[in-house]
């Protein structure tokens, strides 16, 4: 009889607010085995990690782990049963060293004293069984490198004694040289009989250190394959899939593609670089790109939260340096952010005061003209609302949004730059957005829409951007197929490659 | 504020921590009443008012400075500093009493001005950096004083404080105190009906939303300091009238009108509130005194019920916005861009 899987998983079913996140999803895990978990952004990979991690409990469906039924509450009871999570925010006290890190809470003692000495060999131990030699168990965690770091989570793994270990894109914030360290650690716990659960984008790594690959999409198992059976084209359209085509309004008639509007050129800062983008009057231009692939620090940059630090910016053929949201509205930008709680909106002003944000924040804007066309303004985006004295709390998720992209219309922007708009708000609130932003195409702004739902970035925008990495890896017509986009968002592509 | 369109939206509105504190004023306003009608005839409702100014005045002030989300804690210590100066420089002599009045606002100015320098640019706590003004100005006046404020008020000088338009049927006297204080009440409530009032009240509600709307949210919250050094000089101006010179004055102001602040039903933290509600907090407060004279209670009580109000008042507000559906997560005000 063969040992019994080291995770075995059915039928795992998970809600949020009635949302369906996971839908009987299972998931198989043999000893030794290094198994990838794949899929777009919102298909569910992070949540059945964090079921299986303890910090969510799956609303249905069983787990067994070596054969062993369990059910987790608590993060501290999969830790216990040997699931050990490596999230991308490690989970390490930097204060302290490499041995404190990893023996933490379970330190050696002698005569009620913790017994240092005994601490330092045992992780030297752990270290020299894993294939790493200059990490010194005394070192500082807060001193160390991110991939130093990742080996002190993965040691207290081992020391808890963990069977599997879930790693959330572990090469995310690695460079290259360390990317090899972690293969060779991923392949020494192979040795050792330590399952890994591998979630990542990135396909290279994924056909270089997996033995089978289970792929999700909107909650969903797709297949679970053996990865000698698979293509990396083959992988990308079932991470894809086939979708209902959602209904996009079409371009309005006398939209007209003008002069060029927003053009930056070799833009770059720490997080990406090499950005070259042009977006003209009347055109949408999206961004598309995985998470972490750079889409929201280019908006970020370009409305100079975080500005660029190399390259230009030009504004209706005006360079510009736009070093302060202050700055990036003088020019005529526009950006309602992704989040519209923490970014967009005072929540507890009312409708009013928000949608004439920007008028009263930037003295040059506010006219009286300006601010009587705040009322048309809303009423033409359908803000259903008790009425304008109403504080924006109150408001759905889809009118709240509403009220954002009012504060901005008032403003009268030649550039808008859209960040994920669409998220959170119901499809009805939805399509009359996508109206929208076809109606300010018409009236000849230039609109850069960043989005993770590839379907809108395909269905609205003329041209698509593609990110990989904080650089650019490609540009597509609209109306591209989402292989297509996927093709280069993960790498697999680049216009560097011979076509 | 809501327009009130039936007896509903009136319940509503006064159960509202905005609207509670007209309720109470009412209520205190009828106690006493009960206990003593004469309270309320002309001349000595008058004299009441008077009394009260300088302190709706700091809670004009200070209601800018909460509203942008931080705390003045050195208006007390700068209203003392502010009588002392005065006494010092003026020294009995009328003719120094105007030039000495544009040195008291610009000290005003001044300390506003560092206040909101350190807690905007250097990111220091308001609360710290208040705090430690506070201590400095009170060092500083003893220092320069040796102890006991030296020279004395011109009559003009207390003319603000202590004078009024006589005459006047029915009222007795109108005291200039009251005058201003109405001036600075209705300055204050235009103030904040501007860009400049929505923008402060946004910073304290989202910093990070009003920022990224373009608003310079630092030089708004310094500006709030500076009206809070300003309000602090004309309540120096109306104290030392009325009060005269002592090395007492303003003691223990600063806590008094956070308290008056607070039960007016501006929320700590900032982004709501109104200057209206703040200063009838102060009135009521100062009703609430009055009503301990008429009733022969210890003054020494005042501290605890003060204490006593400001956690109240914290804890009603609080648990009015965590009623379930009411509100959305709060939103932290530390998402920097790092």
């Amino acid at each position: 009889m063969t040992a019994p899987p080291v995770l075995d998983a059915r039928g795992i079913d998970k809600a949020f607010l009635g949302v369906p996140v996971l839908s009987s999803v299972d998931l198989r895990i043999e000893q030794g085995e290094v198994h990838a978990l794949v899929g777009e952004n919102g298909a569910g990979k992070s949540t059945l990690m964090k079921i299986l991690a303890g910090v969510h409990t799956a609303d249905a469906g069983t787990i067994e782990l070596g054969g062993r039924a369990v059910s987790f509450t608590h993060p501290l009871q999969a830790q216990r049963a040997g699931v050990a999570t490596v999230f991308q925010e490690f989970n390490l006290l930097p204060e302290l060293t490499v041995a404190e890190n990893v023996h933490l809470g379970r330190e050696p003692r002698r005569r009620g004293r913790i017994d240092r000495r005994a601490m330092a060999a045992a992780t030297a131990d752990l270290l020299a069984d894993l294939g790493v030699d200059d990490l010194a168990p005394a070192a500082k965690v807060g001193s160390l490198s991110v991939a130093h770091q990742q080996i002190t989570e993965i040691a207290k793994a081992l020391s808890q004694g963990a069977d599997l270990i879930c790693m959330d894109e572990p090469t995310a914030a690695l460079a290259d040289a360390e990317v090899a360290l972690l293969y060779r650690l991923v392949e020494r716990l192979r040795e050792k009989g330590v399952a890994v659960l591998y979630v990542s984008h990135r396909l290279r790594e994924i056909f270089d250190l997996c033995d089978r690959i289970t792929v999700l999409k909107d909650g969903r198992l797709v297949q679970c394959v053996d990865t000698a059976d698979i293509t990396p084209d083959d992988l990308v359209t079932a991470m894809v899939g086939r979708r209902i085509e959602a209904a996009f309004p079409e371009r309005l008639p006398g939209t007209e593609t003008g002069d060029v509007r927003l053009k930056v050129t070799g833009g770059g800062n720490a997080r990406i670089d090499g950005v070259d983008l042009e977006v003209r009057a009347g055109e949408i231009v999206g961004l598309a790109g995985l998470q972490g692939s750079g889409r929201t620090e280019i908006a970020e940059a370009v409305f100079g939260i975080r500005p660029f630090t190399r390259g230009t910016v030009a504004v209706d053929g005006d360079v510009r340096r736009i070093t302060s949201p202050r700055k990036a509205i003088k020019a005529g930008l526009a950006l309602v952010t992704e989040d519209r709680k923490a970014e967009g909106l005072a929540l507890n002003q009312s409708v009013r005061a928000n949608a004439r944000m920007v008028l009263d924040a930037n003295a040059h804007l506010r006219s009286r003209r300006r601010l009587d066309r705040i009322p048309q303004i809303l009423s033409g985006l359908d803000l259903v609302s008790r009425g304008d004295d109403q504080e924006v709390r109150y408001l759905s998720g889809g009118n709240q949004q509403k009220v954002v992209v009012a504060k901005w219309l008032a403003a009268e922007p030649g550039v808008i730059v859209l960040d994920e708009p669409t998220r959170g708000i119901d499809v009805g609130a939805k399509h009359r957005l996508y109206t929208q932003i076809r109606a300010l195409a018409a009236e000849g702004l230039a609109v850069l829409l960043i989005a993770s739902e590839l379907i809108e970035v395909i269905g609205l925008a003329d041209r698509i951007v593609v990110l990989h990495e904080g650089r650019i890896a490609g540009e597509l017509p609209g109306g591209a197929t989402e292989q297509e986009v996927m093709a280069y968002a993960t790498g697999r592509r680049s216009t560097e490659d011979p076509a | 504020m809501t327009r009130l369109r039936g007896p509903v939206d009136l319940l509503r509105w006064a159960a509202n921590p905005t609207g509670t504190v007209f309720v109470l004023l009412a209520v205190i306003f009828a106690w006493i009443f009960v206990l003593n009608d004469a309270f309320f005839a002309g001349p000595s409702f008058m004299a009441f008012l008077k009394q009260a100014a300088p302190l709706m005045v700091l809670a004009a002030g200070q209601y800018f400075v909460i509203v942008s989300g931080n705390f003045d804690l050195s208006v007390g210590a700068l209203v003392g500093a502010q009588v002392v100066i005065a006494a010092r420089l003026i020294d009995g002599e009328e003719s120094r009493t105007v030039p000495v009045l544009l040195v008291m606002v610009g000290f005003g100015l001044l300390v506003g001005l560092v206040n909101g320098l350190i807690t905007t640019v250097l990111k220091v706590q308001s609360f710290i950096t208040t705090l430690g003004m506070l201590l400095v100005l009170f060092g500083a006046i003893r220092l320069w004083t040796g102890g006991a404020p030296t020279g004395g008020l011109s009559e003009s000088f207390r003319t603000a404080g202590r004078m009024g338009i006589e005459g006047v049927p029915v009222l007795g006297q109108i005291p200039w105190a009251v005058i201003i204080m109405v001036a600075v009440g209705a300055g204050a409530i235009l103030l904040m009906r501007t860009g400049f009032g929505r923008i402060l009240m946004a910073s304290g509600d989202n910093e990070r939303a009003a920022g990224l709307a373009g608003a310079r949210v630092d030089a708004a919250r310094i500006a709030a300091f500076l009206l809070s050094g300003l309000s602090a000089t004309i309540a120096g101006i109306l104290i030392g009238g009325y009060a005269g010179v002592s090395a007492q004055v303003g003691d223990g102001l600063e806590f008094t009108v956070i308290t008056a602040v607070v039960l007016g039903g501006v929320v700590l933290g900032g982004g709501r509130g109104s200057v209206l509600a703040a200063m009838a907090g102060a009135l009521a407060i100062e009703a609430l005194f009055s009503l301990f004279n008429q009733m022969a209670l210890p003054a020494t009580l005042r501290p605890t019920v003060q204490g006593a109000i400001i956690i109240a008042a914290v804890a009603y507000a609080a648990r009015r916005r965590a009623r379930p559906g009411s509100t959305a997560p709060h939103v932290s005000a530390t998402a920097n861009p790092s």
